[in-house]
């Protein structure tokens, strides 16, 4: 196991100076010099082209910029946005809470009702319900966030008025973040209604973000119990004569969630993707939001920061899942 | 029995007035961005200003809706013979809001005037360094050059000296850059060792006081008892920070704000046909246009420049590239600001007479010609490839091949300035109003030197004469005088072919009244008020 641990992360450790240089890339890559950019088109002199240039340290030699870079990132210093002058670490650590809730609902939604639609089209394969979730989940799995997260606005908020356009919260109620978590700091607030304002306001996005890995799930767990429903044990305990559904539910899903729990997993770089749309759309001010503000600002701290953080994120998640994986099936920990 | 009727009535009335003043109103604006900070000193973009806007006030403000000056924190001022110095007499009895962790001791008064404008100013200034220390606007509007000093010369006078005469002066001190700050929060943020704090949370003496900041979320203000222009109808302003264009316009037809800028060009007539909205419109503050430099053949000849005039569709133009939202230019300025010539008639569209004058410049055959487009969408030219496209079309038909040229936007730029086009697309947004801010900038000869915003590299001596004479003097009726006889010269020596002022569009709710678009594109909040 041990063995299996170190091989893993010592792979997580280049790919992580991959996405450190990458990130630091991001700035020269872009085009565009990055002083102009910031004057706009009034234009600017060349003495003070040359001072700004300077103040923004990207007069120096390209490599002694990106060691600089690498060392202050592993110091956890992300440098300060260009825009606020505040530390990009805790403008994403102020931020993440609400894409964390996001992301987190969408996950549940995706879940509870991926895993059943999976498991009963497999369980009925063939019938018009199994065509009926094959074909949604295909339709929701192509769907461009923005012109389904548009879509339902338009339908819901603008014409049905059942729910809010955007935002997390009506802007009657108002609090000081504790948790940064709006379902559960508005709990805490004591003012009446602000819980049901926040669930209210959580809906949308949710089904829009939750959208794509519900049809990945709802795919993944009925292919995964068909395979798992052709296996010969299953076959064995059927001819025990145990009840269907025992069968279903004990022998077969839990063969079959090995899987699925992997792909749910794998889903958070999709969320992360799908979350920088969905927050555009609803207005929801998470990290996604923010990544938007600072590309349309040339704010190259914060797109490096935010980058590199969310990438970290991913690959932790992944580090997880796999040593997860190792630990449940050894079959995998000791294949070479 | 008439007396208790009576008595009935009135105290009817004022159970009825109660509850009326009970409920508090609340205007939502849905903002597209959130600000970079609260100090429009060291700001520059336009969602930061707005944010700022409604807390602050300046010695000068635009009337609403205009670009004329009127007066504000100052009541009056005086300019000197020579125009060097202005001395402004402030408006008593002006209060600071007060907010979390600070409370005025006094009223506003000359002091924090000069702590004001010293901050960006002066160098050694305590606060010159705080948050950054870019004052991108101050410097570009040469103020950093143009001041000599600035005295107090008693609590309610001060005097500001310039190193040579400036007409925009007045202007500029009407922009946003130029707001008031308070010296005594200043100091006292310095003392407790927060001085960013002063940029983070806004303290000034406008019609509304800054409560909360939710970054990316949200900004709310309430109204300001004591302010100096009397306190405003609305008890609640929002800004509910919504970056989607379509989004924001379904939050307004949702009725969840009140107000939202920047539309679809595409959803303009929809919101049109909503019968719980309006639609506000104004030109803005723009100009794109096409510089033909004078210095390369053919474009050396009037005749060849006025024939190009002629040659294009400009209506076509609007119509395929703005969408409706845009106006043709027929000046270099937009109709919006003073002094523009309304007697100029544009050049007509007539090929036939153009393709005459062109034979006449020896070009009968037409000629070969580059043709430079922007990389970039502006609010003066959302499609300039296309617009390229259209223009290039036309001059085939005369005969003209038009290449088609572009570059990376900051090269673009600096290659333009160069004057290394032949034909080539830009624009200019104004800062102040003031017509100088157009044709100063970028049609005199002092600005036709390489890598000056003159594109056309067009030195007319008249002209610019004009404009010279026009800045020095500060008298609005003689400068109007000089900068339309300005104006006809530039139409008749047709260094641009100008193509469109860019139309602004508020969509907003019914019961929105007082609200005027402002044509340099703030969103101001003062006055407007919400009827039931």
């Amino acid at each position: 196991m041990l063995r299996f641990l170190l091989t893993r992360v010592s792979l997580v450790i280049p790919t992580f100076f991959g996405v450190v240089f990458l990130a630091f890339l991001l700035i020269h890559l872009v085009p565009g010099d990055p002083v102009e950019v910031r004057v706009g088109e009034r234009g600017i002199d060349p003495v003070r082209h040359a001072k700004l240039l300077h103040e923004m340290g990207l007069d120096r030699p390209l490599s002694t910029q990106f060691f600089d870079y690498a060392g202050q990132v592993l110091r956890g210093d992300l440098g300060l946005s260009l825009v606020t002058h505040r530390p990009v670490l805790d403008e994403f650590l102020t931020l993440f809470p609400a894409t964390f809730e996001l992301a987190f609902c969408a996950m549940i939604f995706a879940t509870i009702l991926g895993l059943p639609a999976g498991v009963l089209a497999a369980v009925r394969r063939g019938s018009i319900f199994d065509h009926v979730v094959m074909g949604a989940s295909l339709t929701g799995y192509s769907m461009p966030i923005f012109w389904w997260g548009l879509l339902l606005i338009l339908t819901f908020s603008v014409n049905l008025h059942w729910t809010p356009v955007s935002g997390r919260i009506a802007l009657d109620y108002f609090f000081d973040p504790v948790t940064g978590l709006m379902t559960v700091d508005s709990l805490f607030s004591d003012q009446e209604g602000a819980f049901r304002s926040a669930l209210s306001h959580l809906i949308l996005p949710t089904v829009v973000l939750g959208t794509i890995p519900l049809a990945v799930i709802a795919r993944m767990t009925r292919s995964s119990m068909l395979e798992v429903l052709g296996e010969d044990y299953i076959r064995t305990a059927r001819a025990k004569g145990l009840p269907g559904w025992r069968v279903i539910s004990i022998h077969a899903l839990r063969n079959a969630l090995i899987p699925v729990v992997t792909v749910i997993g794998l889903q958070v770089g999709t969320l992360m993707g799908g979350a920088i749309l969905t927050e555009t759309i609803f207005s929801w001010p998470g990290i996604g939001k923010w990544l938007v503000e600072s590309i349309n600002r040339r704010d190259y701290p914060a797109l490096q920061g935010g980058v590199l953080l969310i990438a970290t994120l991913v690959m932790t998640v992944n580090l997880l899942i796999d040593l997860l994986y190792g630990l449940l099936d050894p079959r995998i920990r000791h294949r070479r | 029995m008439k007396r208790q009727l009576l008595g009935a009535v009135a105290a009817l009335a004022i159970f009825a007035g109660f509850t009326v003043a009970a409920e508090a109103k609340t205007l939502v604006y849905c903002s597209e961005g959130s600000p970079e900070n609260f100090n429009p000193q060291i700001n520059t973009t336009g969602t930061s200003f707005d944010a700022a806007y409604p807390v602050y006030n300046r010695l000068v403000e635009f009337k609403p809706g205009t670009t004329e000056i009127m007066p504000a924190l100052a009541d009056k001022w005086d300019v000197s013979d020579d125009g060097l110095t202005y001395t402004f007499h402030l408006h008593k009895g002006v209060k600071f809001h007060s907010v979390k962790g600070f409370t005025p001791t006094r009223d506003f008064n000359a002091d924090d005037v000069v702590a004001t404008f010293n901050r960006p100013w002066k160098a050694d200034d305590p606060y010159h360094n705080v948050s950054g220390g870019a004052y991108d606007y101050f410097n570009d509007m040469g103020m950093a050059d143009l001041l000599k000093s600035i005295d107090k010369v008693d609590d309610y006078t001060v005097k500001f000296t310039l190193n040579e005469p400036n007409a925009p002066f007045i202007a500029n001190l009407a922009m946003d850059f130029a707001a008031i700050l308070s010296k005594e929060y200043m100091d006292a943020m310095m003392k407790a060792g927060t001085p960013e704090q002063v940029d983070q949370v806004p303290v000034g003496t406008g019609p509304f006081i800054f409560v909360d900041y939710q970054k990316d979320a949200v900004i709310r203000y309430k109204a300001n008892p004591d302010y100096f222009r009397g306190k405003q109808k609305i008890d609640n302003l929002v800004f509910a920070i919504t970056p989607d264009a379509t989004a924001r316009m379904a939050k307004l037809q949702a009725g969840e704000c009140q107000i939202a800028p920047y539309p679809n060009p595409a959803d303009i007539e929809k919101l049109k046909a909503d019968p719980n909205l309006k639609v506000e419109q104004q030109e803005g503050l723009n100009v794109g246009y096409v510089s033909m430099n004078v210095t390369k053949k053919p474009f050396d000849d009037v005749r060849v420049r006025q024939a190009m005039n002629m040659a294009i569709d400009k209506d076509a133009i609007i119509k395929a590239v703005f969408q409706g939202a845009g106006k043709p230019a027929v000046n270099p300025i937009p109709p919006t600001i003073w002094s523009y010539d309304k007697d100029i008639k544009p050049y007509p569209y007539d090929p036939a007479k153009a393709k005459a004058l062109l034979a006449e410049a020896g070009y009968a055959n037409g000629f070969t010609t580059d043709l430079w487009y922007m990389p970039v969408q502006r609010p003066y030219n959302p499609d300039a490839k296309k617009i390229a496209e259209l223009i290039q079309a036309d001059l085939a038909k005369l005969g003209i091949t038009a290449e088609l040229k572009s570059y990376e936007w900051g090269e673009y730029r600096k290659r333009l300035q160069a004057g290394e086009h032949q034909m080539g697309q830009l624009g200019w947004t104004g800062d102040n109003g003031d017509p100088d801010n157009f044709m100063g900038v970028l049609l005199s000869c002092q600005s036709a030197r390489e890598g000056g915003q003159n594109l056309s590299k067009w030195c007319n001596k008249d002209f610019s004469a004009l404009i010279d004479e026009a800045k020095k003097t500060s008298d609005v009726a003689k400068r109007t005088e000089l900068y339309e006889k300005a104006q006809v010269i530039f139409h008749d020596d047709a260094p641009w072919i100008p193509i469109a002022h860019s139309v602004v569009y508020m969509p907003m709710s019914k019961k929105v009244v007082g609200y005027k678009v402002h044509p340099l594109g703030t969103h101001i909040f003062e006055g407007v008020d919400i009827q039931e």
